[in-house]
């Protein structure tokens, strides 16, 4: 009842049509979240169509003022790569502290984002840069991507391909890890785009996900400053409550991380 | 000292199996024809069950058998006890609700067991257990100690009236009702001191091997204390006789205090392997070790200490709630009573101490020893109460703490124990100087300056270790002597097999144990090896808990080798031609002093076993053993003290320095005792700022794995500075006192004067999690 086929892709092409003959088939990228929940029999694939070996989803590329990182690379080869650290640090940065070097290793940043988990670190990143989410039927603008906890734009068997990044002007990330599980209890990305616009995202901390913080970026829209946001006042209604941090201290970490994201921003 | 003799860093003997992954653990065991266990465990806190239906899982590929907890109780396998027995104030013995290693009737909390399915392999024993549909009848459960005995709370056993297992009084209440009434000054705290669970990395296991022509069973288990489960597991659970039942603790990954204890799975697995006639394995899974093994702490105290005007403590009243969990677990009842409230003077002198501790049942994971069982609490209360008392009194904390130090040994304590040494003022000294005490102010400014909150926390802990004298316990009401055995065997060739009743799971005795033959004979720690953890090996034991393998173990280890060394240079007299009184042990020689005459040790061995020549009368061979009960407990104290600075922002807490100076006596091998004390430092940091284990109102753990639990990493906790000042033990040959819980009993108290300082708020429970610490910054 709980066997499962194992295939290995060597194409987008072959996983899509693999995908499409098993009769309830998964994604496998990093397995950092799939494969845990499946030793707890939270889920029985039929199927698990591996994408580790796709060429076609390997790697970074720097284009213009767009930085593109290809769906199944892996946190630790993102967060060594000499584009990403050049175009926009504070992705190497939020990298750096996403989980603990197991994870790293192994977790993509398409599995992240297909997951969507409420305390997941790229969320922001990518909602704050406004990215798009490339697959391989089409590009999803990061506002749309996201729909709340566990739940993204994907339809069944799509594929995310890559996820399109506009280099900011400045951007910064400050996350206050969970303190068992290291997710983000919350997390803040700020940035400031070519183009002017004040983009802030907070994760971990919202009990619909990762959310905009509209009264964070029109503070900083008058002046982006960490002391901006020192008379902006976060409520506490709708957020996270566990036993790790309570609503009011959730409030209290978007503002004081948000402050602390500027500050690393520059 | 020789360069592998008694205080030399000798590296740990067994690093390289375990290093090199060959390590050999329960679940490393294999045997022909082995079945697999899994548990059907129940989701609810309480709960009747109405019935099990396992018809569709008998159907199941590769399934041997389901049995339930009505077959265990019909087989007449005893219930678990509790093997110290304590006596409530109005005289009446402690109420104990029975336990049947897998419940019949109801269920008391969550993960309780009620069948097992034995299949061929442990996928199809998980896939069968699916199947097995049991029919519960939820109950009112309760979680929380003070909700427990109210009136009209849910009640757990009909043994135990109000969910009371016992209300149990010690020190003298006249006495300290006086010093309070003529006290200059009353220092008052409530503290709760949090329940945490144990987390050894290798999760329990068990192998039942029955042998049916010989009526015997082999047991594989994961224990501290293998003789002490034989004996149990024979005189109270009915499985076989002591002869009939081999029990096996191969190497052990941790255990903290939770593998001294007989759990029902390896009842279940020595039971259903003699029904389905072959071999069951059962390996806990980390779910499993979070909801049943044996937690710990878990108190709610409210403590009031008196002051003369001199601010010299004259007397303390403590009543503490113990929260026991579901069942009397096997040492529980003695953790909050004999291990606790009797180091409740700590390092002072304080005439008239009277504390009452009131046990009770709640639907939770039961509670016994953990790391330090009892003392962690006591030093946890009394450093709280101490560091309150200077903020209240306006003196300084280390000052006040000076005022009433114990100067004079021995010294009787109102609370049983006689502390026979020690040096609370060397360890302070050390301890402040290593962490500039007297520059913490302008270290404070400077931080605020940043926008740092700084604080510096104290904590001057003593325990008790060693345990312990088994006439004292015995009058005290425990079921078992603390005495411990050992058996040096020495080889005709001259090399030598130390036989102990300790267990190593982690604490690294085969080197350790080694060093003292080194020490004595002179012979490489190579020529040397340590037996243990097998019933059929080592006669008996008590096994390893409570910081007692050095004071205890080492020290029958001691009495065992003098022994042989009397033969052996009986012997070598002989050999010698010379008389015994000349005899002197040097370098792996015995020697006639002041001569050149020698024999070799291996040549004295050879000869003990050839027995061509020995003296007249004189039985061959060279192999002796000792029983070695202490006299005293041991008293291990020191003084740590915690620098760190909380973020007001977050509540986040970094350490700037963390200091320990402590006295264990004499060290054997001090890199391993510095090992221990990081693990300690380590688990007592986890406890104040991270570890909490925590049960919702109906009884569900909210807890149960490491993404809630949160467990310290290395990246958690500073770098330690560590330092020792010594008092030698006089209680035992070698002057030790133990040091393997001294870190987890008093690094939390250090860390909570430290966060509660920098803060400037008095209140603050554990874990000082950021969200925590930051409300109660905000705090009106
Ligand atoms: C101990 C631990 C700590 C962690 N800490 C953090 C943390 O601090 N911050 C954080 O953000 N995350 C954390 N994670 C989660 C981690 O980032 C996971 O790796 C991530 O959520 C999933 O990535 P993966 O590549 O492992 O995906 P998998 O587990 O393989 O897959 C996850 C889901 O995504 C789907 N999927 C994968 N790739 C694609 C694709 N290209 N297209 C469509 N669907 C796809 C899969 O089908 C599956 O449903 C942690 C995980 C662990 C185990």
């Amino acid at each position: 009842m709980y066997q499962t086929v194992y295939h290995r892709a060597s194409s987008v092409d072959e996983a899509v049509s693999l995908f499409a003959k098993g009769s309830e088939a998964k994604f496998l990228a990093g397995g950092q979240t799939l494969l845990p929940v499946m030793k707890q029999r939270l889920a029985s694939p039929s199927d698990l169509i591996d994408l580790g070996k796709i060429k076609e989803l390997q790697g970074v590329e720097l284009s213009g003022d767009v930085l593109t990182i290809k769906a199944g690379t892996t946190y630790f080869d993102i967060m060594q790569n000499a584009d990403v650290k050049k175009a926009i640090p504070a992705i190497a940065y939020l990298t750096s502290v996403l989980g603990d070097p197991a994870v790293r290793y192994r977790g993509t940043i398409g599995g992240s984002i297909a997951n969507n988990d409420p305390a997941a670190d790229y969320p922001a990143a990518l909602l704050a840069l406004g990215a798009a989410v490339k697959t391989n039927k089409r590009s999803i603008a990061a506002d749309d991507f996201f729909q709340g906890l566990f739940t993204t734009a994907l339809e069944d068997g799509e594929i995310i391909t890559a996820v399109s990044f506009p280099v900011p002007a400045k951007a910064g990330y400050e996350k206050m890890r969970h303190p068992a599980s290291r997710f983000a209890l919350t997390g803040v990305f700020v940035a400031l785009t070519k183009s002017g616009e004040i983009r802030v995202a907070a994760t971990g901390a919202s009990q619909t996900g990762v959310m905009r913080v509209p009264a964070i970026e029109a503070a900083l829209k008058a002046n982006w400053s960490p002391s901006a946001i020192d008379s902006v006042s976060i409520s506490a209604s709708n957020l996270l409550a566990d036993i790790h941090g309570t609503a009011e201290y959730r409030a209290n970490l978007i503002k004081v991380m948000a402050q602390r994201a500027v500050a690393a921003a520059g | 000292m020789g360069v592998e003799g008694i205080g030399a860093r000798v590296v740990r003997k067994e690093d390289k199996r375990f290093i090199t992954g060959k390590g050999r653990y329960v679940d490393d065991i294999k045997l022909q024809g082995m079945t697999h266990a899994h548990f059907i465990r129940s989701p609810h806190a309480h709960a009747k069950v109405k019935g099990i239906d396992s018809s569709a899982a008998l159907k199941m590929p590769g399934v041997v058998a389901v049995l339930t907890g009505q077959e265990i109780v019909d087989d007449k396998v005893g219930n678990l006890i509790c093997g110290w027995a304590i006596t409530s104030k109005d005289g009446s013995p402690m109420k104990m609700g029975a336990w049947p290693a897998m419940a019949p009737e109801t269920v008391r909390f969550v993960g309780q067991a009620v069948a097992v399915v034995i299949a061929e392999s442990k996928n199809l024993a998980r896939d069968a257990a699916e199947a097995v549909v049991v029919n519960y009848e939820e109950l009112p459960a309760v979680a929380d100690v003070h909700a427990a005995i109210k009136s009209g709370a849910p009640q757990l056993h009909p043994e135990a009236p109000g969910n009371q297992v016992y209300d149990w009084v010690i020190g003298d209440e006249g006495a300290a009702d006086a010093a309070f009434a003529k006290a200059a000054n009353v220092v008052k705290l409530d503290v709760t001191n949090n329940r945490l669970a144990p987390n050894a990395m290798e999760p329990r296991a068990a192998i039942a091997d029955y042998d049916s022509a010989e009526e015997h069973f082999t047991l594989y288990t994961t224990s501290q204390n293998p003789h002490v489960a034989r004996l149990v597991l024979s005189a109270f659970y009915n499985i076989a006789p002591e002869h009939k039942l081999r029990v096996i603790a191969p190497d052990v990954g941790g255990g903290f205090g939770s593998k001294i204890f007989i759990y029902p799975e390896e009842m279940v697995a020595l039971w259903a392997s003699k029904k389905v006639g072959r071999p069951v394995k059962w390996t806990g899974d980390r779910t499993e070790a979070f909801l049943t093994d044996a937690h710990g702490r878990d108190h709610v105290t409210h403590a009031e200490m008196a002051f003369d005007a001199n601010n010299k403590i004259t007397g303390l009243k403590v009543k503490t709630y113990a929260n026991f969990g579901a069942y009397m677990s096997l040492f529980s009842s003695s953790v909050p009573t004999y291990l606790y409230a009797t180091l409740l003077s700590g390092q002072y002198n304080i005439p008239a101490i009277h504390a009452e501790v009131i046990g009770v049942y709640t639907n939770t994971t039961p509670v016994d020893a953990y790391r330090g069982a009892g003392r962690p609490e006591a030093s946890y209360l009394i450093e709280r109460l101490m560091e309150t008392a200077a903020r209240q009194l306006n003196v300084d904390p280390a000052a006040l703490r000076r005022t009433n130090f114990i100067t004079q040994f021995p010294h009787q304590t109102p609370v049983i124990m006689a502390y026979d040494v020690g040096d609370f003022n060397a360890s302070l000294d050390a301890a402040m100087k290593a962490i500039d005490y007297a520059g913490f102010p302008a270290r404070k400014a400077k931080a605020k300056a940043d926008g740092k909150l700084r604080g510096i926390g104290v904590s001057c802990y003593i325990e008790a270790c060693g345990i312990a004298p088994s006439k004292a316990v015995g009058s005290l009401g425990a079921g078992v002597g603390l005495w411990e055995s050992a058996e040096v065997r020495v080889n005709p060739v001259g090399t030598i097999e130390i036989l102990t009743g300790s267990h190593s799971h982690g604490q690294g005795h085969e080197t350790t144990f080694c060093q003292l033959v080194a020490e004595r004979l002179g012979v490489p720690i190579s020529q040397v090896s340590i037996v243990h953890g097998d019933t059929d090996k080592v006669q008996f034991g008590m096994g390893t808990y409570g910081s007692r393998s050095a004071a205890v173990g080492l020290t029958a280890i001691l009495k065992a080798m003098e022994k042989m060394e009397s033969k052996a240079k009986k012997i070598a007299a002989h050999a010698l031609e010379a008389s015994e009184g000349d005899i002197v042990i040097e370098n792996g020689e015995f020697k006639v002093a002041g001569t050149d005459k020698a024999i070799a040790f291996p040549m004295v061995a050879l000869a003990a076993y050839t027995a061509h020549n020995l003296p007249d009368g004189m039985e061959p061979g060279l192999k002796e053993s000792a029983f070695y009960d202490p006299t005293n407990f041991t008293f291990p104290a020191g003084t740590y003290i915690c620098e760190l600075e909380v973020d007001p922002g977050t509540g986040k807490t970094s350490f700037v320095n963390f200091v320990a100076a402590d006295d264990f006596g004499r060290l054997i091998n001090p890199m391993i005792v510095e090992g221990q004390v990081h693990g300690g430092l380590v688990q007592g940091i986890g406890q104040a700022l991270l570890e909490h284990a925590i049960y919702d109102s109906n009884g569900q753990p909210v807890t149960a794995s490491f993404m809630d639990y949160a467990m310290p990493r290395a990246d958690d906790v500073p770098s330690f500075n560590l330092s020792h000042t010594t008092t030698l033990c006089p209680g035992n040959p070698l002057g030790i006192k133990g040091c393997g819980e001294a870190g987890a009993i008093g690094a939390s108290a250090a860390v909570i004067n430290a966060i509660t300082d920098a803060i400037g708020k008095n209140n603050l429970e554990m874990p000082a999690t950021p969200d925590r610490v930051w409300r109660t910054i905000h705090a009106a």
